[in-house]
């Protein structure tokens, strides 16, 4: 399977002119969730849509939701919620789901994460991070690169790539 | 970068277009065996020589060397010096294994392992060196037979030589068994004979080109034939008339001089000729570099045995492949396009402005515009349509191959050949096809004696048949042999306790038997069959298709077995189901029937298996709500509807709450983004843009069987 399913081009490859607005600093996503602020690297966010109707596969863990048609492709939506253990929330207009596109071992897939509500980009230079403590409120530190604080708060700075990939799951499979 | 990806899709073309050619020059060595008639020669000829010409052009230099001596043999015959012998076919048979292997390789950017070919370069030396054509004189060194024939003097006319009909390109060969007496001193100097085609120029070839090339190597003598030259009013100067006599005086080698003429294409004739000075006789030193250097005529027959023909491993992965389309088809999509843009401009117009009056013709635009999408959808799907003879071509030359091996006689009767089906059903149905066909040449068909101690004709007859049925194809392997054996496939299930010893099974349920892994009633173990794998290995390739399979036999008449496929795998035709609030597709091919059931027919076993009484059969009965959990309108199954679904020969009732429409839908996979989910085979994406997740029957009654408990043996 080839690395470009209608996907973006490879994040890699864009990272110097789009990542980084000056000399090591790199620009990350932030959503709200639970109250807390976490982010993505803004590479792998491929879109953010509203609200879609999702459709439960069987055999799948409460915070897999189901798939959505994402103009013609089979999306798995994971809820961040569900999957940090939070209290669930109910779905409305506000609600959001950030599509990413991660590189899994049969090559790019793409799955949308519904989090409470999308915050803001910031730029944080790598010195700016700090490495994680063992454990951060309701999510393993595996899935965590580093805190950044900015202006008087903390944001979370996740590797979702990990942490979607885990939740998704099939990384195994072969592909068919 | 670019230029890379260039060359890689120049050298696809080229191993396409070889493989093609392979299979060309096959499928007529095949014809041959039947009679000889002249095109078949050069047809299988023209294929091998593209085949050399692309190989060394882009470096495979093995796959050229030997495609180049195969090729000397086929020119022989093409020119009627040599008579087709059967012996002969078998060892072009045998080469035509081999290239095929060295392109795979070449393909696949391993090295190319010459094991097979050096065997076959000696057989093929053998057979070019056992019967000299009898006007080759003993006297002439190293030189084919064609350039014999060529008066030596030195106004030579190339055009004219009577035996000219196809012009050729000689090569030099070594004669495995060079003539003692032979004038063979130091080489002193080469006679070209150049006798263009007519379209010389037209290629982009200039003569005079050449000839100042050639003088480079060493000082040249150029005579001009102009005996073909037409009347000055008839001349056309587009056409080359003329043909020369080239002497080139000095010991180059005869590689070099190839290499100029690299660029005429093969239907001009150029023949190399070496003269040797006088003296020093029987010092053969400087021999002009044989293009193909032979081990002297090492009979490797065993080694060419051991080969087994055509091992057809070697193409699976790579599945992105590319597609040869027809070009009415694709006439046919650019017509549909245009059509859509006309329509798409009618509904352009009314954005503009729009007037109440306007409805009828703005309904009249979206009821077009719905035709031109539906047309364009078939038309497009057509692409991916490819007949079926592009599977069966390989039958014969595996039937030929086979009967010759077990010493059967067969006559293979393919029909139906034109019967399209979507290309990746097409690459997938190869190998169980094999399988087929195998198993009914070695277990099937009976030896010729046994044949006729049956009151049977000596020749069994293999048949096999392609056609459309409903919106399936099916694809039947029969032959006219011993049939199955009932009795032997019941007592050997027995013996491996597959099933009951006192279990009464129908006649299907016996045949479905020789589907179970490692069930084999085969006496000895072969090499083709017998081993218990392959029939349970068909079964699952054709369920993965979508498809199932049937057995028919009647004993000492034969067997039909008989495949049903989809069309397509990227559209199905769907039954839509809901369950609760939740909506599935099953694909109609596996519905048998649906039932509203009544509690007379339903009963229950060991207070947890429950059964439904569909006509004489009792079928377990799947709850979806269950297995899928979701919460249904109804746990009572009679105010439900029982869906009776079968596959791998199997039957279960599904209970859904409503059926909704049927329809044809898109199979999207699920685990490009996601990953497998075991009872389902993808999804699809309904009208309003919700998707829809289409169950995998075969599947769904596996994952069902096994948290029942149930046993494989229980068959049907």
């Amino acid at each position: 399977m080839s690395n470009s399913n209608g996907t973006p081009a490879n994040p890699n490859a864009s990272a110097p002119e789009a990542g980084r607005s000056q000399a090591g600093s790199h620009q990350y996503l932030s959503f709200f969730l639970g109250g807390e602020e976490y982010a993505t690297d803004i590479l792998k966010v491929q879109e953010i849509k509203g609200w879609d109707t999702v459709t439960r596969v069987p055999y799948s863990p409460d915070y897999l939701l189901g798939v959505i048609n994402l103009r013609g492709a089979i999306v798995p939506v994971v809820d961040l919620r569900v999957r940090f253990a939070l209290d669930k929330a109910e779905f409305d207009a506000a609600t959001v789901i950030i599509v990413v596109h991660v590189a899994g071992t049969r090559g790019n897939r793409i799955v949308g994460i519904v989090v409470d509500a999308v915050s803001d980009v910031y730029s944080v230079p790598a010195d700016k991070i700090q490495p994680p403590p063992d454990v951060i409120g309701a999510v393993d530190h595996m899935y965590v690169v580093g805190l950044a604080s900015l202006d008087d708060k903390l944001v979370i700075i996740l590797d979702i790539e990990r942490l979607v990939l885990s939740s998704v799951g099939g990384e195994n499979q072969a592909a068919a | 970068m670019s230029i890379d990806m260039e060359m890689e899709e120049i050298l696809n073309l080229f191993f396409e277009e070889s493989f093609e050619g392979i299979d060309i020059m096959e499928s007529g060595l095949l014809t041959l065996e039947d009679g000889a008639d002249r095109e078949t020669i050069n047809t299988i000829f023209r294929a091998a020589h593209s085949i050399k010409g692309g190989a060394g052009t882009f470096g495979f230099m093995e796959i050229s060397e030997f495609t180049h001596s195969v090729e000397t043999l086929l020119d022989e015959m093409r020119n009627g010096t040599r008579s087709i012998t059967p012996d002969a076919i078998q060892v072009l048979l045998q080469s035509v294994d081999v290239i095929r292997e060295m392109t795979q390789s070449a393909q696949a950017k391993t090295p190319i392992v010459m094991t097979g070919a050096d065997a076959l370069s000696g057989e093929l030396a053998r057979i070019l060196a056992q019967k000299v054509p009898p006007g080759a004189a003993p006297a002439a060194p190293s030189i084919a037979a064609n350039a014999a024939a060529t008066p030596p003097a030195v106004p030579p006319s190339g055009t004219t030589t009577p035996a000219q009909a196809q012009p050729t390109v000689v090569a030099v060969k070594r004669e495995s068994n060079p003539e003692p007496a032979a004038p063979a001193g130091p080489l002193e100097a080469w006679r070209i004979v150049f006798a263009p085609d007519p379209n010389l120029f037209k290629t982009c070839n200039d003569p005079m080109r050449i000839f100042e090339e050639l003088a480079n190597l060493a000082p040249l003598e150029v005579t001009a034939n102009t005996d073909a030259l037409p009347a000055f009013g008839l001349l056309d100067p587009t056409q080359c008339f003329l043909s020369w006599t080239l002497l080139l005086r000095g010991p180059v080698e005869q590689s070099r001089i190839v290499e100029v003429f690299d660029w005429v294409d093969a239907s001009s004739k150029i023949v190399y000729e070496p003269i040797y000075g006088v003296g020093q006789a029987g010092a053969p030193a400087d021999r002009p570099a044989a293009e193909h250097a032979q081990p002297p005529a090492a009979r490797a027959t065993p080694a060419a045995d051991a080969h087994p023909p055509a091992p057809t491993a070697a193409k699976s992965g790579g599945e992105a492949g590319s597609l040869r389309v027809a070009t009415e088809k694709v006439d046919a999509l650019i017509n549909l396009v245009g059509e859509l843009v006309i329509t798409q401009s009618m509904l352009g117009r009314f954005a503009e402005k729009y007037e109440p009056s306007d409805i009828e013709a703005l309904r009249r635009s979206l009821a077009q515009l719905t035709r031109n999408t539906r047309e364009l959808q078939e038309s497009v799907m057509q692409i991916r349509m490819l007949p079926i003879g592009f599977s069966f071509n390989r039958f014969p030359r595996l039937v030929h191959d086979l009967s010759r091996k077990l010493g059967k006689k067969v006559d293979l009767k393919l029909s139906g050949e034109n019967t399209e089906l979507d290309k990746t059903v097409l690459e997938k149905i190869g190998d169980p096809l094999v399988h087929l066909v195998r198993n009914a040449l070695d277990h099937g068909l009976e030896a010729p004696d046994k044949r006729l101690a049956a009151g049977k004709s000596e020749t069994g007859t293999l048949e096999l048949n392609a056609f459309h049925e409903g919106g399936s194809i099916i694809i039947e392997v029969k032959d006219d042999g011993a049939g199955l054996n009932k009795e032997r496939i019941l007592s050997k299930a027995r013996e491996r306790g597959l099933v009951d010893q006192d279990a009464q099974l129908t006649d299907d349920a016996i045949y479905n038997l020789i589907f179970v892994a490692g069930f084999s009633t085969a006496d000895t173990v072969s090499d083709l069959s017998g081993r218990g794998v392959g029939m349970d290995v068909v079964r699952r390739n054709i369920n993965d298709l979508g498809g199932h399979v049937q057995i028919f036999s009647v004993k000492g008449q034969g067997s039909t077995i008989r495949i049903r496929l989809p069309l397509t795998l990227a559209i199905l035709e769907g039954q839509v189901l809901r369950v609760g609030k939740e909506i599935y597709v099953a694909s109609l091919v596996s519905i048998i029937e649906t039932v509203q059931s009544t509690r007379e027919n339903l009963s229950c076993v060991a207070g947890r298996t429950e059964l439904f009484r569909h006509r004489t059969d009792y079928i377990p009965i799947i709850r979806l709500h269950d297995l899928f959990g979701i919460e249904p309108d109804s746990r009572e199954i009679s105010d439900g509807l029982l869906v009776v679904l079968e596959a791998d020969g199997r039957r279960v009732a599904m209970l859904v709450d409503e059926l909704l429409a049927q329809q044809q839908v898109v199979i999207k996979s699920l685990e490009t983004n996601f990953k497998q989910v075991p009872g389902l085979a993808g999804a699809t994406i309904h009208g309003d843009g919700t998707v829809a997740l289409i169950l995998d029957v075969p599947g769904l009654i596996r994952t069902f069987l096994e948290q029942q408990g149930m046993h494989m043996g229980r068959a049907a």
